[in-house]
Order: C-alpha cells, then structure tokens, then sequence
C-alpha cells in the first residue's frame, strides 16, 4: 500500500519548504562539511613543508582545467533551464536541457581522464608527493560526486521521465532537487580549481 | 464559554468521556474492519514486508535487533579481554574461540589484546548504541510522537538499514583476515593504523558504510521533524525525546563527514601509498618506511575528534530523551524546566561542535589553543547539568511509580552525574596531563555510556515494549535485572578512577603489572573481572524476559503506562505499512500534561484528546490554567 | 492529512499566501527568470577568465590566494544565488546553511592554528 506522505509536492506552509528541498538543502550541508575536511587537510600538508609545488610547475594542464571549469558552468545553466522548462509545461525541452547537462557532465569526466591518463604516464601518482595525493583524492572524489549526478540525471532523462504522466509537480521538484544537487558539484569545482591548478 | 462539567467536545457535539471514547474506538473498528475486507489487495511479499520493508516501525525493529546482537557480541569481547586482565598470560579455555593465531593454548597474546580493544569500542560505538538509540527508538517512535504516517522519506529510511548491516558486517568478517582484525584503537591512530595488517583496512571500509547509513537517516530525521509534525504540533509541544533526537541528527549531519574524508585519506594511504598522515623519516622496525613522506599524524587526530566528539553527545541525548519521558510518566508530573531542558539541548548540540582538542591537550598544542579548547569545554558541562538538575526537580513532589523502567530511568542521573563530574579534570588541560590516556578516562567515558546511556536502553525497552509487542515484560525479572546490575556495573568501573589516578594506562595488555607503580592494579583487576562476568550473569534473566515476554508476557492495551504522548494513541502495536493512526491526530497540548487541576477525567491528559474548542497552535501550549501555565513556564 | 494531488504548474495559489520560489505565476516571470540565467553564466564566464588571467601575473603567495578566493567567492555567491535560488530562498536553509559555514570555519581554524600554536614555538 503506498502510504501518503504529506508535504512531498505541496510545501508545507510554515517552512514554505516541500520535502525533498529540505533534504538535498541538509545533505549538501553536510558535503560542505565532506570537502570542507578535504580543504582543511589540503591547508594543513601544504602549510607543513617549506615547498609546496605550484600546479603549474607540476604540469596540471591550466587550459584544459579551464575548459572543464566552463563546461560544468554550462551544464550548471542547462539544469536550471531544464527546470525552467517543466515549469513552463515542456517536458520535451527539459528532457533536451537534462541531456545536455548530462553531456556536459560526460565531457567534464573526459577531459578528467584525459588529465589522469597524461599524469600516470608521467608517472605522477598520488603516491609520488602529497600535492598528488590531495589532487588525486580531491579531484577524485569530485569526479565520483559528477559520476554519481550523471546516473540520476540518465534515469530522470530515460525510465524515471514516466512520472511526469501522473504527477509532474513532483517530477518537476525532483529535477529542482538534482539541479540543486548538481549546482554543488559545480561550486565544489569552482573552488578546487584555483585552489589546486593556480595557486 | 465555559464547557459544561465533566463532557468533551467532539466536533459539534458535547459528549462524556465515556461516549467519546467509545466513538473513537467505533472508527478505529470501522477502519479496522474496511482494512480487514480490502485486506488481500495489499498482498506483499516476505520480502518486501519484512527484509526490505520501508515502514519506519519494522525498519526501527530491524535496527533494535540488530544493534542488540552487536551490544551482545561486542560486550562478549570485553569478558575476554578481562580475563587477561585478571590473570595476564594464563591459559583460559574459554580463549580457544579466538583461535591459535590470537590465543596459542588459549594464551592470549597482546596482539589479540588489541584486537578485542579495538573492536569492542568500535562495535560498542558505531554497531551497538547508536543504531539502537537513533536508529531503533529513533526510528520507531518519532513518527509516533509527532503524529506522523511515516519518515520523511521511508525508501531512504530503509537505505539507511541496508548500509549498515552490510557495514556491521564487513566489521565482523575483518575477523577471518590474515594478521586478525583491526587492531589500532577505536580511535585508529596513524602512523600505527596506516601501517597495520589488512583488518584495518576493513575497519575502514565498514566506517564508510555505517557513515552513509548515518548520513540517510539524519536527513530523514531532520525533515521528517522539521515537516510532518501533526496539526497542533508545534516545536514546543513536542516530546523532550523528540528534541533530543532532533539535535541528535544535526550532531550526526554535519560531524560525520569530516570522518568520512578522515577514513578516505587513511585508506589512500594504506591503498594508495600516500602519505597524509606520515611523516617524513618515519622508521618502523629498524627500516625507513617507503613513502614520499610529509604528512601529518595529527591532522587525522583533529579530524576524527571532529567527528568523535560530538558523536559522544550523540550517544548521550537519546538517552537523555528516554530518560525524560520515563520520568514524567511515572511521577505523574510534567517535567520540569521544559524550556530549560529544550534551550540546553540545543546549546549542548551546538557547543559540541567547538570542543573537540580536548582529546588532544597532549599532542603539543600550543597554550592558546589549548585554553581556547579547554574554556568551550568548561561552558559544555553547563548545559549537561541544567539537564541533569530539570531531570532531578522533576522528581520533588511527585507521586512516583517504581515500575523496572522508572528504576533504571532514576539511576542513570547520579550515574551520569559521576560520568560527567569525572570529565571535568579530563577537560582541564593541566589535569589531563596527569589523566590522559588512563583508566581514569576509560572510567568516565564508561560511567556516561554504561550505567548511563545503556541503562537508559534498558529503561527504553522495558517501556516501549508493550506499544511495540502489545505484551509487558515481566516486572521480577526486570528487577533482578536491575538490582544485579546496578551493583556489578559499578564494581566493574568505579576503581578504574582509583587505577588512572595512581597512573596505570589503558590499552596495556597486562592491565599494567609489568610496570612498578601499576603492580597493585592485579588485585583490583581481579575484582573487576568478576563484577563483570557477574553483569554478564544478570543480563540472562533480561534476555530470556525480552522474548518470553513476546511469547507468554501480559497482554496489555494500547496505553498501559497511562502516558500523554501521541505514540501511547496509536493502537497496540501499529500494522506495518497502514499509517500509525486510525484518526490522524490533532494536538491541543503540551506532552506532559499529567495531574492537570483542569482535568478531572484521569491524572494524565493525552496531547490529542478533544476538549473544549479545538484552537489553532498556540505558544501557551494549550488550555492550561494560570496556575498551570506558570508551571509550565519554567 | 495533506494527500499528495497530481497539481498544474501554472495554478499554485494554495500557498497560504507563502513567498515560494517555486510560486511564479506566470510563464512571464519564469522566462524572465531564464534571461537572468544566461546574465549569470556569462558573468561566471568572465570571473574564470579573470581567475586565469590573474594567476599568470605571478604575484605574491598571500595575494595569489587572497584575490583567487575571493573571486571564486564571487562565483558562488552567483551560482548559490541565482542558479541554487538561495537569494530567495526561505529563513529555514540560511538557518542550516549558516550554522555549517560557522562549523565549516571550525574545521579550518582548528587544524591550521594547531599548526601555527604548538609547545616549543
């Protein structure tokens, strides 16, 4: 039997918040926290040693990482457009934004590969000096933070669109929910990229 | 204007008590009844009921189990630790289960030592207490007492269980591995953890599971609090158990991640060969090691404690809830200080956050951040009395029931006055220096967990049981139960302050006596093994209550305690997966309304029970006489 | 209670009179909306533009890191904003958001002060 769970479409009138808007609010608070140890362990290692590799030295590719930084900025758009969309009614369109973010997202994880495959051939692992090892894992775990985004993002696109034939107010706050999601991985990248290849 | 005498307002109506209730038990029938005749529609599988159910009761269930099987196993771990601590080196039968690897002619060895150490706190912590209080009462009665269907997001809820099994038994397989399991403390200290046998890394593994689990379940908890509270529920109504579990959440949202990102680096550098926590030139066993080096020990220990601090706080409130509840309802009297009790909780919540390096005053902090952390330690301990003292006022005047769960309520505030009171020299740094790493501190850290928090378990099982099972557990067991282990949980902990101050350390396998100052510690080792095997003894008549309780146990109505609060509404054992309530509640009402002058029906007034006009929410807390009122206010 | 009900978009005047910023009544506004979107994007454009841009001047360490952080601030006060909506968002998440920003702050003093504050120095 599904039981009735109120709030999950309608917001509830004194937060003025609905359910799930809550939820992703606190979890993201708490992947603030997530990355905030990660950047509280990168201040520390680097204020330990009296040398700490620039990214440039250490051959990251500033470029590419450019175009990455940019390319999360565009899929960031093409989600809250998405969103818009189904707002306005237009699952069509907002399927077409949602693939476009996810295409985003897939070139995002290409050119990281593309990044990863030229550090290992220089052999450059995260075991060669903790400024690999903090870019690796911080890099790392961003990366698996966009994989995971990319799987929702293909259900909401392919099996989970159904929804939108019986209750589109709550497909349209689940997209909101991802976007919100998603919006984070692009702020967390927006701060690890000076933060790691400029500075 | 004024109700007529003795009648209560349902809908337009005056009607008697009597014929109120006889109407509500009509509908609940009717219902029953509709849900009976449409009953094999919802035919769902084994499987989907009761091994992936997302009903927040059996989940809460699930949990409950569960977690009482890790209290059980870790605890076992602990009477075979202190047999080597009664007679180090002697040759137990009983330690042949550990296997000639760990006990060669059941010998322990000091390697084994620590691997019991280790797990017994981790299990203890992560597998045991937490799951039982956040995840099991947590879990099945917040919904109740806010008036809810369900959690937030019951399919989440159900995630949360499914990590933390698999988490809690990636721990328990660690102890097939080659080299044994874990062996570094609880605390897994690098260097000594990043170097550690492959166990370790299994410890690492199952901290991410049980991390993820925690993580779902805060969030659920959170908007589930924050969102489904019923009509006429406002946040100062609500049960202090709910207040406690609702800070509790924010402690685990926003503490645990830094220990996530802690286990992350430590598995990099176990896996990966990093060297976060390394340092450069670090030589074990005669070789240098080969890392790149530059890392730093104590960045794991600042992140860890980030977590582990307010996680203790987090082993504490629930049972602070329970505590609460149990006390009102058997001295027949709101609690006291309600406002003080909510207003400390939050506080305490937050001030959890901002003490952490007190674990730390002897790694070489320097002395102003030493008294920074030592100054947010000393303000913590106020919160924690003013709770203590509103639990304690509560009993002045009251007219007290000594039922099993009352008993076991009343002991937890002086044992958790003894735990707290023996933090304050730990929380001063010059003191510490003398106490650090002691049987001092693993007194304390005892005091507050054992007599205090589990005893506050047991007060919780013995209470909810009959609203989860619909029978009473047996009330002479229950008192053995108590008696026996009120004495020998004591005789257990209590000269573990006399060994700490006279200088033995913890984590010694011999329990101290290959040291000169710690050879008196035989003796009183000794003693403490026997009080605790002895406690073990006493916990058979609770576990043969638990079950032949839900067997032959008395069968009792849906409120045989006579409480307030929502979850004493809900029928006898709720069914899974229909909705906790036949009519949604609505809340006129604080939750302790016992004794009201007002009210002359029975000596406690449920938060829901229709009187007079139902009025919207208001800040007052409901119809309460000026007298009452001001009461109230404090 | 309250039952889940399949809603149109456009009629969401069940609000109780709650500023929601989900509550655009008009495919007006939320195409005005979109327009402030691809402002955003390209005021985020830019700032990285300028981010890379200021790093190949080679300045000092503390000012690298000073105007580096301070720029990506900007960025996601932009991103948290608009995109994430925060600007209009409710009491209730600046509530939980700030009280993780003073935590997140702990997180990062306790650890680099240990550093700078350590017996000998």
């Amino acid at each position: 039997m599904h039981l009735e769970i109120p709030y999950n479409v309608r917001p509830r009138p004194d937060t003025g918040l609905y359910n799930a808007k809550l939820g992703i609010w606190l979890f993201l608070a708490s992947e603030v926290m997530l990355f905030g140890a990660l950047f509280s362990s990168l201040i520390l290692l680097r204020s330990g040693v009296p040398h700490w590799p620039h990214g440039r030295d250490e051959g990251l590719n500033i470029p590419l990482a450019t175009l990455n930084t940019l390319v999360l900025i565009i899929s960031s758009v093409t989600v809250v457009m998405a969103w818009a969309s189904l707002r306005l009614g237009d699952l069509k369109k907002g399927r077409i934004y949602l693939s476009c973010t996810l295409l985003c997202a897939m070139g995002f994880m290409v050119i990281k590969t593309i990044e990863y495959m030229d550090k290992f051939h220089h052999h450059h692992f995260p075991a060669t000096n903790n400024f690999y090892a903090i870019y690796f894992t911080l890099t790392g775990l961003h990366g698996l933070h966009v994989l995971g985004g990319m799987i929702v993002f293909a259900y909401f696109i392919g099996p989970g669109a159904k929804m939108w034939a019986t209750e589109p107010a709550r497909f349209t706050n689940r997209i909101e929910v991802c976007g919100l999601y998603w919006h984070f991985v692009d702020l967390v990248w927006i701060f690890l990229f000076p933060i790691l290849y400029l500075l | 204007m004024a109700p007529p005498k003795r009648q209560l307002r349902v809908g337009k109506e005056w009607l008697y008590a009597g014929d109120a209730e006889r109407l509500l038990r009509d509908a609940i029938r009717m219902r029953e009844e509709e849900e009976a005749a449409h009953g094999h529609e919802h035919h769902e599988s084994f499987l989907r009921k009761y091994v992936f159910s997302i009903d927040h009761k059996w989940i809460g269930v699930q949990y409950g189990v569960t977690a009482l099987c890790f209290l059980l196993f870790g605890f076992s771990l602990m009477l075979l630790m202190r047999l080597q601590l009664a007679k180090p080196g002697h040759a137990f039968g009983i330690l042949k289960i550990l296997g000639e690897g760990r006990a060669p002619g059941g010998v322990m060895l000091p390697e084994a030592y620590n691997q019991l150490g280790a797990m017994h706190g981790t299990i203890m912590v992560f597998l045991a207490i937490v799951p039982l209080a956040v995840g099991a009462f947590g879990n099945y009665l917040v919904p109740l007492m806010i008036g809810a269907p369900d959690m937030a997001f019951p399919k989440l809820n159900m995630a949360s269980y499914w990590c933390y099994l698999p988490g809690g038994l990636i721990m328990l397989a660690s102890f097939a591995v080659t080299g044994g399991t874990a062996a570094s403390g609880w605390t897994s200290y690098p260097p000594l953890s990043d170097i550690a046998t492959e166990g370790q890394t299994w410890w690492l593994v199952g901290m991410i599971f049980l991390i993820t689990s925690s993580l779902l379940g805060s969030v659920n908890f959170l908007v589930t609090i924050i969102q489904l509270r019923a009509k006429g529920m406002t946040f100062m109504r609500m049960p202090f158990f709910v207040w406690a579990q609702f800070v509790t959440s924010f402690l685990l949202l926003l503490a645990f991640p830094p220990l996530e990102a802690a286990g992350v680096l430590q598995l990099m550098d176990r896996v990966a060969h990093t060297s976060f926590f390394l340092p450069t030139g670090l030589v074990v066993s005669g070789q240098m090691l080969n890392v790149a080096g530059g890392g730093n020990p104590v960045l794991w220990q600042h992140l860890f404690w980030f977590l582990a601090h307010p996680e203790v706080y987090v082993l504490i409130l629930p049972a602070m809830g329970i505590i609460g509840e149990i006390i009102a309802n058997n001295t027949r009297k709101p609690l006291w200080g309600y406002k003080s009790l909510v207003g400390a909780v939050v506080f305490l919540g937050f001030m959890s956050f901002v003490v952490w390096a007190h674990h730390m005053f002897l790694t070489g902090m320097g002395t102003v951040i030493s008294a920074f952390f030592q100054t947010t330690t000393m303000i913590i301990s106020v919160p924690s009395v003013v709770i203590l003292t509103a639990m304690l006022m509560s009993l002045w005047g009251s007219s007290m029931r000594f039922n099993t769960p009352m008993l076991f309520a009343i002991t937890f505030l002086p044992m958790f006055g003894i735990g707290g009171l023996t933090g304050l020299p730990l929380g001063l740094a010059a003191t510490d220096i003398h106490l650090h790493d002691t049987y001092y501190v693993i007194g304390h850290f005892h005091y507050v967990v054992a007599p205090g928090t589990i005893f506050a378990m047991f007060a919780g099982i013995y209470f909810w049981f009959p609203k989860v099972t619909g029978k009473q557990m047996n009330e002479t067991l229950g008192k053995i139960h108590y008696w026996g282990s009120l004495v020998c949980i004591n005789g257990v902990f209590f000269p573990m302050f006399a060994q700490g101050l006279a200088g033995v350390s913890r984590r010694l396998y011999d329990g101290g006596v290959q040291y000169e100052h710690a050879k008196f510690a035989a003796s009183t080792n000794m003693f403490m093994t026997t009080a605790a095997w002895a406690l073990f003894v006493f916990q058979i008549p609770f576990i043969f209550n638990f079950f032949s309780s839900m067997i032959w146990g008395k069968k009792v109505g849906s409120n045989p305690w006579q409480a307030t609060t929502l979850e004493w509404s809900a029928t006898t054992s709720p069914p899974l997966a229909h909705g906790n309530f036949a009519v949604t509640p609505v809340v006129y009402r604080g939750p302790y309304e016992y004794s009201n002058p007002e009210y002359t029906e029975a000596d406690f007034w449920p938060q829901n029970v229709v009187v007079g006009e139902p009025e919207p929410a208001s800040p007052g807390g409901g119809m309460l006489t000026h007298g009452a009122a001001a009461q109230q206010e404090h | 209670m309250d039952t889940t009900t399949t809603e149109h978009l456009a009629d969401e005047h069940t609000h109780g009179g709650v500023h929601d910023p989900n509550a655009h009544h008009s495919p007006e506004e939320i195409r005005k909306e979109t327009r402030k979107y691809l402002v955003v994007f390209f005021a985020l454009a830019c700032l990285t533009a300028i981010t890379v841009g200021v790093s190949y001047l080679h300045l000092e360490s503390h000012e690298a890191i000073a105007i580096a952080l301070i720029i990506a601030s900007i960025k996601a006060f932009l991103v948290a904003g608009y995109f994430m909506h925060l600007l209009s968002e409710r009491k209730l998440i600046y509530a939980v958001l700030g009280i993780t920003v003073f935590f997140f702050a702990m997180l990062l003093w306790g650890p680099w002060n240990h550093h700078y504050d350590y017996f000998g120095r």
